[in-house]
């Protein structure tokens, strides 16, 4: 582990562990305890594989009723819980502490009601992303939020990571398309938040537990919001001699009042990459491809693609394709969506960045990345959610090369540093985790983080839930709410008054 | 009794130390066009945020709008409409509906109530847009939270968590918002004369298509002579908004049309007469009376709430419309009684949802619980939250209660 510090294991806890391994069979029997180190082996990392560690024991329970004696039991004793779902998480927010029970959620996997009048279904935690959709598809229906695990990602994680996709500048995130959830806190006790109807009564806990990356709540069920399928989609694939005029192209498309349901960008390396793998038909000869993807109804779709055909023209495109069959559409997006594994052939390893920039800083942030590049002499290849800013920069190393690990992570925080600088974030959809945690205070200054642990203190005011994610210093709850304000030492203020 | 009226953030923030330190609780206001939703206030001190304007940051390629939190919601949206945008998610204006001046409201009360409008189905309300804010806390200390684009998943989502706060955890100083285009045109399909439970019907069916709906309400015989001036008469109307390019918003009218033309006789409503009926919906114009009779804003799931408005009427003489696919129910009471836990029984019992009572007289204000109470934990919870934000309970002490 490159130098992460995670909290000092509970040498009580480390020492009862056959104690806590037996208790916790007692409140879930069967199968759902894992206490061997060959079969917890499976769930020592999720998907930033370059951290690994054993729990102390890996629990899977059944019911809501065992998600909060689970919970009550190891807050009473002050046992860590790290909460997971399909364990796809790109920033290590499942990664598994030496002395905390690993609750797994894969069990929570049915779909409890699916509504089509009222457009819901609620379903339990571990279910797929895509499995929502495949469960209402034959009437039409589809979930929005398609992050590309979405084959294997679980809806809870979903929620704990707000996760987006290509289609998010249409059709919103997992916060926007999430109705309501139910959930444990770390003392046991159960609560709804939102539901079938619209809108939260009272504080917006929902929004706020949508991207606590498993830090507030384990939650034990999500009703979420479907849609109906566009009738078609239609995709154009633009090719740039410069990133500018890449960008600027997507800038006016927007500016035209167009909101297509994706926008992707790829780079040279990138594009090149991808053309070897799957052979798409890429242009190699252009600095930036877009591809925009329409959809609605066809006669919409005809008359904005001839609209941004029109201004990729009038912004120097060397070549613009429209796809003319859902085959073609769908070859269009075979390299953008091989886009990773086409770059883990040319590399033995890359490391995928996800920092969020305004669109016009692209071509200064491209141009910056170039500068590290050389510098730190690795290679880097870019996607990009151009809709909405979302970069994926993947950094290319050899992880049996002495150093290059370190060396991809010192570049890849200098990216993200990059991505504040110009009015951007840390990450877009990946999650803080343990990837970027100690990078936080980039964009954050200590009041700042403090009222967000202050949050957590009303969750979990013992840090037993997720410690050692998102927080670079966990500073204790008794500390944070002291006040250091007294009469008489603040003046009244100077300032209009009548 | 002081009122503070800070002209910027580090003002804001040395009035809420100072209030702090004195442990001096205040009411924050904007243009207190809201004044009256949630439990009257009995504040020594006020802190008026009108002079805390400006839009900081728009920039239309970017869909992106920064303002100041006390800059007027009637000035941004001119801003926007110049500039062929507009906030999707459509905040309605409470003022006339509460008996004060049309036109009035603040963008940071726009969050702080977490306003939304008819394309609330479709495109979200308030918290649905908010990209980032700067905020002062009840302990006397300026944080931020979120930034300016709209992917980010950077820490808690505090922004989120300041909608439908009303004020009583921190006090805004910046809000950063999303803009979207403007629709180019808008259609209304009318069904008329449908009774409440075949519009209902109707609306699922339309929003169950692949039309794209944006809004969707049901006017019942009477009320719906109280939108638009009654120029469009006073039969049942039952509201389809279709909005977008010309060419697919014909299509997808055609298509609604083929969908439901047996429903009911259909009229089709366009331009500006369109626009001025989902206005009226959103400001809730039929109950906009000049009185202080109770009026209740429920949310329930779009097929239950028909039903507990006819298990209501057996009980208590009440008007009723409703808007987000029938999901929305704006409730006047007849009488002077807001008869809360009986609709709030009705409300759990078919489904569940929450109840506000956005006008009412003081005394009912006070005496009642304004926005629907939480089961035990979830209450606790929200009390060790706002605990965790302003535990001197300096700001805007009992509105929620």
């Amino acid at each position: 582990m490159s130098g992460l510090a995670m909290p000092k294991p509970d040498a009580e806890t480390m020492r009862r562990r056959a104690e806590i391994v037996a208790d916790m069979r007692i409140i879930v029997p069967g199968e759902g305890v894992v206490d061997a180190a060959h079969e917890m082996r499976a769930f020592e990392s999720d998907g930033l594989t370059a951290y690994r560690q054993l729990p102390l024991v890996v629990v899977l329970p059944e019911t809501v009723a065992q998600v909060s004696r689970v919970l009550k039991y190891c807050n009473g004793r002050n046992i860590r819980v790290v909460p997971r779902g399909s364990g796809t998480s790109l920033s290590g927010g499942a990664l598994p502490l030496e002395d905390a029970v690993l609750l797994v959620m894969s069990r929570f996997n049915r779909i409890l009601q699916i509504d089509y009048p009222n457009r819901i279904v609620v379903a339990q935690p571990g279910v797929t992303n895509l499995g929502i959709t495949t469960a209402v598809e034959q009437e039409g229906f589809y979930y929005a939020p398609d992050p590309s695990s979405q084959i294997a990602c679980s809806i809870g994680g979903n929620v704990a990571e707000n996760s987006g996709g290509v289609h998010c500048l249409k059709y919103g995130l997992t916060a926007n398309n999430v109705l309501g959830i139910e959930m444990v806190l770390m003392n046991g006790e159960v609560v709804r938040l939102g539901g079938g109807h619209l809108d939260q009564e009272g504080y917006d806990l929902l929004g706020v537990m949508t991207g606590s990356e498993g830090l507030l709540g384990v939650v034990t069920e999500v009703t979420v919001r479907i849609l109906k399928k566009p009738e078609t989609a239609r995709a154009l694939l633009i090719g740039f001699p410069t990133s500018e005029e890449g960008g600027q192209c997507v800038a006016d498309i927007i500016g035209a009042g167009i909101i297509p349901g994706g926008m992707e960008m790829m780079d040279r390396p990138a594009i090149h990459a991808a053309e070897d793998f799957v052979h798409a038909g890429y242009p190699l000869d252009v600095e930036a491809l877009l591809i925009v993807e329409l959809d609605g109804p066809s006669v919409e779709v005809d008359h904005l693609i001839g609209l941004v055909e029109a201004i990729a023209y009038r912004n120097g495109s060397t070549t613009c394709r429209i796809s003319q069959s859902e085959q073609e559409r769908l070859s269009f997006w075979a390299g953008r969506k091989a886009a990773f594994p086409a770059v883990g052939r040319i590399s033995p390893d890359y490391y995928c960045m996800d920092g969020t920039i305004p669109r016009k800083e692209l071509p200064r942030v491209l141009a910056g990345m170039r500068d590290l590049s050389e510098k730190y002499g690795l290679g880097v290849a870019n996607v990009f959610h151009a809709g909405d800013g979302n970069l994926h920069p993947l950094i290319l190393y050899d992880a049996n090369v002495p150093g290059e690990l370190d060396k991809a992570e010192s570049f890849g925080a200098d990216i993200l540093r990059l991505c504040v600088e110009v009015g951007g974030v840390l990450t877009g959809e990946h999650g803080v985790g343990v990837e970027k945690r100690d990078l936080m205070p980039e964009m954050f200054n200590q009041i700042d983080l403090d009222q967000q642990m202050r949050v957590k203190c009303a969750f979990d005011p013992n840090h037993l839930l997720n410690p050692g994610k998102v927080f670079p210093q966990l500073r204790r709850c008794a500390e944070l709410g002291r006040m250091h304000v007294h009469r008489g030492q603040v003046a009244f203020p100077d300032i209009p008054r009548f | 009794m002081t009122t503070f009226t800070p002209s910027t953030s580090a003002e804001v923030l040395s009035t809420i130390q100072w209030a702090a330190a004195e442990e001096s609780p205040l009411e924050t206001l904007g243009h207190g066009s809201k004044r009256g939703i949630g439990r009257p206030l009995q504040t020594e001190h006020t802190l008026d945020l009108s002079k805390l304007t400006g839009v900081t940051l728009y920039e239309p390629a970017e869909l992106v709008l920064s303002a100041k939190a006390g800059t007027p919601l009637a000035e941004i949206e001119q801003l926007l409409a110049e500039n062929g945008q507009q906030f999707a998610f459509e905040p309605m204006v409470y003022g006339p509906l509460l008996g004060n001046e049309p036109g009035k409201g603040t963008i940071g009360g726009v969050l702080a109530s977490n306003l939304s409008g008819p394309r609330r189905l479709k495109a979200g309300a308030a918290r649905d847009h908010i990209l980032g804010i700067s905020a002062v806390s009840g302990r006397g200390e300026a944080f931020k939270s979120g930034g300016r684009v709209v992917k980010n998943v950077t820490g808690y989502d505090l922004s989120k968590l300041m909608a439908n706060s009303w004020g009583t955890l921190a006090v805004l100083t910046d809000v950063t918002f999303k803009v979207l285009p403007a629709a180019e045109t808008e259609v209304t399909l009318a069904i008329r004369g449908l009774l409440d439970d075949a519009a209902v019907a109707a609306m699922a069916l339309a929003l169950g298509s692949s039309a794209e709906v944006s809004s969707a309400a049901h006017l019942p015989e009477r009320i719906a002579a109280k939108v638009a001036g009654g120029k469009h008469g006073s039969d049942a109307a039952t509201l389809l908004r279709v909005e977008g390019f010309g060419p697919s918003v014909v299509y997808r009218i055609e298509a609604l049309r083929k969908l439901l033309g047996k429903a009911g006789p259909l009229e089709e409503i366009a331009g500006e007469a369109s626009k001025t009926i989902w206005r009226d919906v959103r400001d809730c114009r039929p109950f906009t009376d000049g009185s202080t009779r109770p009026v209740w804003r429920v949310s329930m799931a779009p097929s239950q709430a028909h039903h507990m408005v006819m298990a209501l009427r057996m009980q208590a003489a009440v008007d009723a419309f409703y808007d987000w696919q029938g999901g929305l129910v704006w409730l006047s009471m007849r009488e002077d009684d807001p008869e809360a836990d009986l609709l709030r029984g009705l409300i759990r019992k078919y489904g569940g949802g929450h109840a506000t009572l956005v006008r009412a007289s003081a005394p009912h204000r006070a005496a009642l619980p304004v926005f629907e109470p939480q089961p035990p934990h979830l209450a606790a919870l929200s009390a060790r939250l706002k605990a965790e934000f302003d535990p001197k309970q300096i700001l805007n002490p009992g509105r929620m209660a």
